[in-house]
């Protein structure tokens, strides 16, 4: 089931936001200054560039093991999981930011710009959310035979 | 100067915006979708729309699927290498990057002859 733990918000701390904020707007900086200087086709590339994912990662691991600890715990490993989950999540996001990028070379062209980033944007938050639920669907159904398996 | 301040703006709201949806999301399978949303490409896609016309916006939008792919596979391996052997993340995420370029420099230069045709 998706949860929304709105009380995770006060997990990050002020400093950790801000320097999101700075990795996603160099980043789009970079993007801008690489597409000007070597053309759309080389700075297309790094709108999927995955700068900010390393301190996104870092900061699951980091708050993961924060929880251990306060508890008594090591949560070295634990943070790592819950990294290495995050990481699976995202490898799955990029067939929506790939089907992202798709639709909009496609309609650019000939729609209505505001209509595109729509319609591109309608596009990953159908079809991301899509596959995380057919994996997950896919992983129970594999579990649930596991376990007919064992018990048969 | 003035558009490179909006680039900055534009992209640091929106990547944060995404983050803190993401941490307030569970599982964290699922919370992961938002690390690969695409929030820089809609700040520097907007502003190329504004500022350069939709040929270039497209072209730009058109690269994003083969650097999509480096992220794909990139995304994957730090997972795998995070389960398999329990590295460091932050070492892990820092330390594979390059495949991102090598994969998506490789097939950004197949795609580009494949669409050529």
């Amino acid at each position: 089931m998706i949860e929304i733990r709105t009380s995770a918000l006060r997990e990050s701390k002020p400093h950790e936001y801000l320097l999101r904020f700075l990795f996603g707007g160099l980043c789009s900086l970079l993007a801008g200054l690489v597409a000007k200087r070597y053309g759309p086709e080389i700075g297309g590339l790094f709108l999927a560039f995955p700068a900010i994912f390393p301190a996104g990662a870092s900061l699951i691991e980091s708050h993961e093991r924060r929880k251990k600890r306060a508890i008594g715990k090591d949560g070295t490993l634990r943070g790592r999981m819950a990294a290495a989950s995050d990481a699976a999540g995202a490898a799955l996001g990029c067939v929506g930011l790939a089907l992202f990028g798709w639709t909009l070379w496609q309609l650019l062209p000939r729609l209505h710009s505001a209509l595109c980033l729509v319609l591109a944007s309608l596009v990953w938050l159908v079809i991301t959310p899509g596959l995380w639920e057919l994996r997950r669907r896919r992983f129970l159904a594999r579990r649930c035979r596991g376990r007919s398996k064992v018990s048969g | 100067m003035q558009e490179s301040l909006y680039r900055f703006l534009l992209g640091g709201t929106l990547v944060t915006l995404f983050a803190m949806l993401a941490d307030v999301l569970r599982p964290k399978s699922f919370a992961g979708l938002f690390g690969a949303a695409p929030s820089i490409a809609l700040a520097t896609l907007t502003l190329t729309i504004v500022h350069e016309g939709r040929t270039a916006a497209a072209l730009e939008a058109r690269s994003m699927v083969p650097g999509a792919l480096g992220f794909l596979v990139y995304a994957a391996m730090v997972s795998w290498t995070l389960r398999r052997w329990k590295t460091s993340t932050l070492w892990t995420t820092v330390l594979l990057m390059p495949l991102w370029f090598v994969v998506s420099f490789s097939t950004a230069g197949l795609f580009s002859m494949a669409t050529a045709r």
